[in-house]
């Protein structure tokens, strides 16, 4: 039955505008400024999800991001569904949908439900102990385990929203605008700070804007007036940036912050079209002040988590902000003089309070006597020990405390309720602190962690500090900002203040029972259904550091990140174990501070704008020529150019053939392309290179291995000399980047005596290649001035040429075998030679080829590609390359690696060839090779680097690397598959045209 | 994320920069004179220390210039940064 609890209206809520919105199906209304918690609690609901493990009834219990219960799933079903969103955050909106989380068929009646009654089965790590075994069946268990624990569905559809990144720099952050940050926004904007205040709620002023009592004053008036007198100032400050509805969710090294400010979230569904909905602020500050205030502290006794169980400070919040009552008949509960504030607020709004159970005996405090002048009886030296109700707390046993508060004493006495409020006393919000690298210490009178040492620019001020009270924050606040920024004097120095609250506190970490510990449910972390039972258990098996605690018993790992119940734990610990509470530390608190959306994190590099994608000048003709296309890096290359209907592998045999019969043509402008310049470019070659490179001829190419110091190959490329002093060096598409930053290394730091300057020109030239046995002609036909005979323009040599009036370099080399040209072209033209040469190319059936053809035909010559035949543990002597190795010179990278202890053994991996017994058989790319199939264990020797069927040899051929491979020749291995074993012979990787007869037929 | 301060830029965006190891390691002038165990040592050794450390750094997305930075490791706090070449500012 729903029934109406708003019991007077109030600043935040605006009763002339009601919005209707859905909870698991049934319509309800609220109020504009209504959050889904306030609106639920003004229906009378409280029921609102289930427990983790044990699937019990869970209710409200806070108003705020610390919420541990009450996370919902929103617009069921569509696209913009999402989970774990907390009702006490989220602000209702006309035609908000929402239904609970973790309970099937319903949040009513649970399943699951089931888990409570089993709960002596499902101790701490019972997930741990029961599913290790058999491990194959982990997969099985799973399936159910994650069944059964679902937090909530994500979209199965992209995100509709839009989101983006904001760089904001500022003097000063101040982080929290409740009292403490308003006056420290203040303080900095009018003393000329360039200032941000960020808050994560949609009003400014924190808990003191509704704190409307004659026990706090400031200035003789009531805290609340006198703040909304500053907040107004506030807003009229031209350098004071303020944000609502954002929050810090990360506070790194060097004043670097990122918060996530909500722009769309809290409208109507109709009116977000278009509208970023959240933008991910990345702020850099000259100084923070971080005023994130306190959490309240719940109290561990048995069935703690009844829906209906609040923080005090959250019925407070309920009644005196949003107007509503969290229930008819209240019992607060409290070791403070915190739950008396709720109890002022919620008599002065003709809610009724029950009764009062304080841990602490007889306290001289205004506030209780003013409770007890309004005939609420007060249990003093009491605790709750029990209460009962399963959808919603009707009563509570309670019993009186012995003197040291180890036990309790005297007889039960039960009191009905419809809601209990409790109080534990507050937790400083230092996570962001911390999160900076922020050291805290244990204050042992109120047993809080405080801000200790500070890495950065930045404070802590107000309660976050420490500083509870309204009197401690307004005397301690000015004299912290005055030193933090440097200033004479602030305009709170003469203030009047008045707070009657009493500091005393009773802290009892885990409330006394008549039951046995076993016997109880105490819970610590509400969302993981983690109880002081299992801590008890976790510490009784001889865990110790906290660190290992939380992770046995899942206290602090939930979504809400233990902010309730983390001190509990603590505290437990350390009674259990005997230790100070300073010594053991905290758990580390990690960003982000409360959950990011997915769609804020990536902002707006989605779908196409998620990576760069490179493309070449001709990349369109590839386009238009329906070519597949391959990712290397950020390119995209041509893969492969399937003709009716194809698949790769015909097209690669077709393609592969023509190159060979008569001419293939590449656009191998992905290549990397370095220009070298200056006086000592030949000396640098000639010492990043395994090769000589003094005497090369201007005109000539050369092939280069470059290996790193350890004598690993590291690229490879042609090298071609156009001056005396200038250069032109090719890379690997994929090493262009670090081939590069690895030179441009060694001549800043190791040789900065060397001449040289090196520029990245790979995206300035286009490179066309073609090949085969009609290449010349092609190319004559393009470029009709060039001398293209062999004595003129011998194999590995070059010319400058034009093509029509435009400059052109031209390279005969060869990556194929084939008698080939590179026609280097600035990109922009790149396009129209290339269909010149297809053009050109008609009569000879001029083929264009891709990626994987270009695999096949190298592989066919055993040539390597440094990446794919290599990792990094091949040296060139490893790949059979000793010829590329100077004996000569003096020095040059990965020399003195070459003759260690390790790269000497004969037995390393070494690159040689493959032939299948059946010519048919294709070996996988990463099948391991074998010799004795009978040996236990068998002994790995090596794997298969590249394979292919070569059309132009009629069989296949692969390249792999195995131990002592070059004195294998001949030898019969085994590649060892799934169902069946292959048979191949080692060979010479060199499969075709030994003698480079092709080059120049 | 650190606030770097280029030596040839000013102050930058950690992500602008990469991070190149341990400083002041030099590239012996002969290696072929060197055994095994020394040639080891330039190649693989590097100090992990808690406290002061002398470490390169590259303004790759940036002018590309090489630098040297000492940074405390216990807290991140870079002491100073100076050119290739140079001595270090502080011990």
């Amino acid at each position: 039955m729903t029934k109406n609890l708003r019991v007077k209206s109030s600043k935040l809520v605006d009763e002339t505008y009601r919005i209707s919105f859905k909870f698991n199906g049934t319509t309800y209304y609220g109020f504009k400024g209504d959050t889904l918690a306030s609106a639920l609690l003004a229906n009378n609901i409280h029921l609102v999800g289930r427990s983790f493990k044990y699937h019990r009834p869970r209710g409200i219990m806070t108003a705020g991001s610390e919420e541990p219960n009450a996370i919902v799933q929103l617009h069921n079903g569509t696209s913009r569904t999402e989970p774990n969103v907390r009702a006490t955050e989220i602000e209702i909106y006309e035609g908000l949908v929402a239904s609970s989380q973790n309970c099937w068929p319903s949040v009513k009646f649970d399943i699951g439900g089931i888990n409570n009654f089993l709960s002596p089965l499902l101790p701490a790590g019972f997930y741990y102990k029961t599913f290790m075994w058999p491990a194959s069946f982990w997969e099985k268990y799973e399936y159910f385990i994650r069944k059964s624990a679902g937090l909530g569905k994500s979209p199965d559809v992209p995100d509709p929203d839009i989101y983006e990144h904001k760089y904001i720099h500022c003097d000063v952050l101040v982080i929290g605008a409740g009292i403490s940050g308003i006056i420290a926004a203040k303080t900095a904007a009018k003393n000329g700070f360039k200032t941000l205040l960020v808050e994560e709620k949609s009003y400014l002023g924190g808990s003191t804007i509704y704190q409307d009592s004659e026990f706090f004053k400031i200035n003789n008036q009531n805290s609340a007036s006198w703040l909304e007198k500053e907040i107004n100032e506030i807003k009229k400050i031209e350098n004071l940036e303020i944000k609502t509805r954002t929050s810090v969710a990360a506070f790194h090294g060097y004043n670097f912050l990122l918060a996530r400010e909500n722009l769309t979230d809290h409208l109507p569904l109709e009116q977000r079209e278009n509208k970023t909905r959240q933008r991910l602020l990345k702020i850099r500050a000259k100084k923070v002040i971080t005023a994130t205030g306190s959490i309240e502290r719940p109290l561990i006794f048995d069935n703690n988590d009844r829906p209906g169980i609040l923080l005090s400070s959250a019925i407070k919040k309920y009644a005196d902000l949003f107007g509503v009552a969290c229930g008819e008949k209240n019992i607060l509960f409290t070791n403070n003089d915190s739950a008396y504030e709720t109890a002022i607020s919620l008599i002065q709004k003709g809610i009724k309070v029950q009764a009062i159970i304080d841990n602490r005996e007889e306290i001289d405090s205004k506030l209780i006597k003013e409770t007890e002048k309004n005939n609420i009886k007060i249990y003093k030296g009491y605790t709750i020990v029990d209460t009962f109700g399963y959808k919603r707390i009707n009563s509570v046993s309670i019993m009186k405390l012995s003197k040291d508060g180890q036990k309790v004493i005297g007889s039960k006495e039960n009191i009905s309720c419809d809601s209990l409020g409790i109080s534990g006393g507050w937790t400083p919000a230092v996570h962001l602190f911390t999160q900076s690298g922020g050291k805290l210490k244990f204050r042992d009178d109120d047993q809080v962690f405080i801000p200790n040492t500070y890495p950065s620019n930045q404070i802590s001020i107000g309660s976050c500090n420490g500083d509870f009270t309204l009197d401690e924050i307004l005397i301690n606040a000015p004299k912290l900002l005055k030193e933090f920024l440097n200033i004479k004097k602030t305009e709170y120095e003469n203030i009047e203040i008045y707070s009657a609250f009493n500091k005393s506190k009773r802290n009892i970490w885990l409330l006394p029972s008549y039951k046995i510990v076993g016997k109880t449910k105490s819970f610590v972390d509400f969302q993981n259904d983690a109880t002081a039972k299992d801590i008890k258990l976790a510490l009784r098996e001889g865990f110790r550091s906290i660190e290992h605690v939380k992770r046995y018993t899942t206290t602090g790992m939930g979504t809400d990140q233990g902010k309730l119940g983390n001190m509990h734990a603590l505290g437990i610990i350390s009674e259990t174990a005997s230790s100070k509470m300073g010594e053991l530390g905290t758990t580390t608190f990690r960003p982000p501070y409360t959950p990011l959306t997915f769609g804020a994190i990536v902002g707006r590099n989605v779908g196409k704008y998620f990576d760069i994608t490179r493309k070449t000048p001709i990349h369109e003709w590839h386009v238009e020529n329906k070519a597949e296309f391959e990712n290397v890096g950020q390119w995209k290359r041509a893969w492969y150019y399937p003709q009716n209907g194809e698949n790769m592998h015909e097209a690669v045999q077709r393609e592969s053939k023509a190159a060979r019969d008569s001419a293939g043509i590449l656009d191998a402008s992905t290549l990397g392309k370095i220009d070298i310049q200056g006086t000592d470019a030949s000396e640098f070659l000639n010492r990043v290179y395994t090769n000589a490179w003094s005497k090369l001829e201007i005109g000539k190419c050369r092939y280069g291995l470059m290996l790193n110091e350890d004598g690993m190959v590291y690229d490879d490329g042609v090298t071609t000399r156009l001056d005396e002093n200038h250069y032109i060096m090719t890379t690997t598409t994929g090493g262009a980047a670090t081939v590069l930053g690895k030179l441009e290394d060694y001549l800043q730091t190791e040789w900065p005596e060397l001449d040289v300057y090196l520029t990245s020109v790979t995206d300035h030239y286009a490179t066309i290649s073609v090949c085969g046995p009609n290449s010349k002609k092609i190319i004559q036909k393009v470029i009709p001035e060039i001398d293209l005979s062999d004595k003129d323009f011998p194999h590995m040599s070059f010319k400058n040429s034009k093509i029509g009036k435009i400059k052109c370099r031209v390279m005969r080399i060869s990556f194929t075998g084939e008698q080939s040209y590179e026609i280097n072209i600035q990109a922009n033209y790149a396009k129209s030679v290339w269909e010149n040469c297809m053009e050109a190319g008609k009569e000879f059936n001029i083929t264009p080829y891709g990626t994987e053809t270009m695999h096949l035909l190298r592989a066919e010559k055993g040539f390597i590609i440094a990446g794919q035949d290599t990792d990094a543990t091949m040296t060139p002597i490893d790949l059979q390359m000793d010829w590329i190795v100077s004996k000569k010179k003096f020095d040059f990278i990965g020399k003195r690696s070459l003759y260690r202890s390790d790269t000497i053994r004969e037995d390393r991996k070494q690159l040689v060839g493959l032939i299948t017994d059946n010519p048919e058989e294709i070996l996988e790319e990463g099948a391991q090779i074998v010799a004795d199939m009978n040996k236990t264990p068998i002994e790995m020797l090596g794997h298969v680097t590249s394979s292919y069927f070569s059309p132009n040899l009629k069989k296949s051929i692969a390249l792999g690397v195995v131990k002592g491979g070059k004195n294998m020749m001949g030898q019969k291995l085994i590649i060892p598959m799934e169902k069946k074993q292959i048979n191949v012979t080692v060979t010479d990787p060199v499969f075709l045209d030994k003698e480079n007869k092709r080059l120049n037929a | 994320m650190f606030l770097i301060n280029c030596p040839f830029c000013g102050e930058r965006e950690q992500s602008e920069f990469k991070a190149g190891g341990e400083a002041h390691i030099v590239r012996p002038k002969q290696p072929t004179e060197l055994s095994d165990d020394q040639w080891a040592e330039y190649l693989f050794m590097r100090k992990n220390i808690k406290g002061i450390q002398f470490e390169r750094w590259n303004h790759i997305h940036g002018c590309r210039k090489w630098f040297n930075m000492v940074r405390d490791t216990s807290n991140d706090e870079i002491k100073a940064v100076y050119k290739m070449g140079e001595k270090p500012p502080v011990k």
